[in-house]
């Protein structure tokens, strides 16, 4: 790399990603020892037919096959989501297992429990899990609220890493309920007033917080230490990880986490000019988040779970004017740093179709769940690669004809010409194996260019 | 006044519409006919949803001011006679599930569609679908699931319900996240819906409903 990072253009940003992601490295920042010369070309015939989807500047090999799970590696091991949550050791043997019985062309890594621990450490409010309302054979849930409330987008918009420690973390981390206490940072400033600022850090409560928020750092070290050796071994036996991080589109991180759906949909109607307000001020925090970690762990793809702008939520007008501005703005500020944002459209995006289609070609995956693929290939598929649409209702209860036959309607509709991933439409829990396998293993033989 | 009242809470014009309201009580008007009022609105919002110029914010802004005119009201309430309504409809996200977005917006369309709706809330336990059933006794029971694992939990809950003998009873429609016509074969109930109307449609038919 020659030139300078801020000097290089999109696309050749994108390249550089693409050529770090096939060259990896050990956590000492040596090359990756592969564990045979097939899995070295496994590793990068599997990153180029994604990339060549993504990119559609040439027709990949074959249609690339991504199966996505949520905790079907889990089902399929026989372990509990409990176990994989609160043992490491567990949740790494049954995503090892995942990866080499169904050999992705790319996998998710084994991030997707969690760490159970953790989250105990912190009282999480946000979710329900395993144990904390959740039979322990089931996956999390999230527990919607209004962890911001209607009249705090002031203090969000001025302020919002302030929010987020002082307000946002002490409502959903029982253990950092303290942080309220916490000092308004800004007003650091000189000298004794300096000083001033400090006193919330010596009071018992606010210390105790800390001390839990130094054990849950700990516990969250040790958890990443099985999700990166976890990518290591895998890529070392041939299975890239395709994600480098994660970021929202701004309606969702309010709708999510802040506010709820309630609460978002209502603003909508009560307060418009706060709420757009505040999608605006969130966009560069959502870029930064995931340009932050598409540099440090070196790939381009960045996951975008897409909830509250689908079929149905929002009329299109609603949709344009409050979903899609501060999105778009999101989508490309990550385009612009080489980003590939891969977008999980949750639903139906039928209608949105006509909307996204103008984003610039080859730059992101939309994995789409509901919505109609060939509408999808004829509208975006000139642009957008597309990756789905596999019904969770057919992998559950369907046969693996069933299957089989959908497999091939989908390569034949949608990956005609390339930009097309076979996928599942929605992340999948305990579906039938042999399900799986059909898709996969007929994805591999039907889907040859 | 009613009139304006009508096309207050039909336009989304929160404010003005339980301005109106408070001046009507005020005024002395009959509590019967806010209400008579405030039901012809719904019914024209539930109209605009049907037609697509309605969406979520409108249903839930809807919604905020039934309840909000209901706490104006309350005093006034008690006095007022049982409306009369099309049929029962039980309703629950089943077990092993908490979401309940799409459970409520079917909840408020039946509602405001005229039936009476009796909501179990999350994670139901076939086992208080079954004595729901047996106190409420509804016409139809709507089983509401976000998650894959809701396939099998309503499977469950069908199984359940005619164990106890009271299949025969009720009309079952399930609805929600990755439901579709397969899975209603699987689970064994009598019709999926895709989203609310379709909901109030088939509980429509299946009471003799207009």
């Amino acid at each position: 790399m020659e030139k300078q990072w801020a000097e290089l253009s999109a696309d050749e940003k994108q390249e550089v990603l693409f050529q770090k992601w096939l060259s990896p490295k050990d956590p000492e920042g040596n090359d990756l020892q592969f564990q045979s010369p097939e899995a070295a070309q496994s590793y990068k015939e599997r990153i180029q037919r994604i990339k060549d989807a993504i990119q559609m500047k040439k027709l990949p090999d074959r249609v690339p096959v991504c199966p996505l799970p949520s905790m079907f590696p889990a089902y399929d091991a026989g372990i509990t989501v409990e176990d994989a949550m609160y043992d490491y050791d567990k949740c790494y043997a049954a995503w090892k297992k995942f990866v080499l019985d169904y050999e992705p062309d790319g996998h998710l890594g084994s991030s997707a429990p969690g760490p159970g621990p953790f989250f105990d450490i912190l009282d999480y409010k946000l979710y329900a899990w395993p144990g904390h309302g959740v039979s322990p054979a089931h996956s999390y849930q999230c527990l919607e609220g209004e962890y911001m409330k209607a009249e705090e987008y002031d203090a969000l918009i001025q302020d919002p890493s302030g929010f987020f420690s002082n307000v946002y973390l002490p409502r959903v981390f029982g253990a950092l309920e303290p942080f309220q206490m916490l000092p308004f940072l800004p007003g650091i400033l000189e000298m004794y007033g300096v000083a001033f600022n400090f006193i919330p850090y010596g009071l018992p409560p606010v210390q105790g917080a800390l001390k839990a928020i130094m054990e849950a750092g700990n516990e969250a070290l040790k958890w990443a230490g099985m999700v990166g050796s976890f990518d290591g071994e895998m890529a070392s036996l041939g299975f890239p990880a395709i994600l480098a991080g994660f970021t929202k589109a701004p309606f969702d991180t309010l709708g999510d986490t802040l506010r709820g759906t309630k609460g978002i949909m209502l603003d909508i109607r009560r307060r418009p000019d706060k709420l757009l307000e505040a999608l605006d001020a969130l966009v560069p925090l959502m870029i930064k988040m995931g340009v932050g970690a598409a540099l440090m762990n070196g790939k381009p793809l960045v996951f975008m779970p897409l909830h509250k702008g689908a079929d149905g939520f929002l009329s299109d007008q609603q949709f344009k004017t409050f979903y899609w501005p501060s999105l778009k703005q999101v989508i490309l500020g990550l385009i612009s740093e080489g980003c590939v944002p891969l977008l999980a459209a949750e639903g139906g995006y039928n209608s949105r179709l006509e909307v996204i289609k103008d984003l610039p070609k080859g730059k992101t995956v939309w994995m789409f769940d509901q919505t109609d693929m060939a509408q999808a290939k004829k509208i975006v598929g000139d642009t957008i690669c597309i990756l789905g649409n596999m019904p969770l209702s057919l992998l559950t209860v369907g046969t693996p004809e069933q299957v089989k036959e959908h497999t091939r309607e989908l390569i034949d509709i949608a990956g005609k010409g390339g930009g097309y991933i076979m996928g599942n439409g929605a992340f999948f829990d305990d579906i039938k194996a042999e399900n799986l396998k059909t898709m996969v293993d007929f994805t591999k033989e039907y889907g040859v260019y | 006044m009613s009139k304006q009242l009508v096309n207050a809470i039909a336009d989304m014009k929160e404010d003005e519409a339980l301005g109106l309201v408070r001046k009507m009580v005020e005024s002395g008007s009959d509590p019967s006919v806010i209400l008579d009022a405030t039901r012809e609105a719904m019914d024209i919002v539930g109209r605009r949803y049907e037609e697509g110029a309605y969406y979520l914010p409108e249903l839930m802004l809807a919604g905020e001011m039934l309840n909000e005119i209901a706490d104006i009201l309350k005093p006034e309430l008690a006095k007022m006679p049982e409306v009369k309504r099309h049929g029962k409809v039980l309703i629950g996200t089943v077990e092993g599930d908490i979401h309940d977005i799409g459970k409520n917006i079917v909840t408020f369309m039946l509602d405001v569609n005229g039936f009476d709706v009796l909501d179990l809330g999350v994670d139901v336990s076939p086992q208080k679908f079954v004595e729901a059933i047996q106190d409420f006794q509804p016409h139809v029971v709507g089983l509401s699931g976000f998650l894959t694992l809701a396939f099998d939990s309503m499977k469950e809950t069908v199984e359940a319900i005619s164990t106890a003998g009271l299949r025969d009873q009720v009309k079952i429609m399930i609805g929600g996240g990755q439901m579709d016509e397969g899975i209603k074969e699987y689970t064994g109930a009598d019709a999926y819906g895709k989203d609310a109307m379709a909901g109030v449609n088939l509980a429509r038919r299946w009471v003799g409903a207009k």
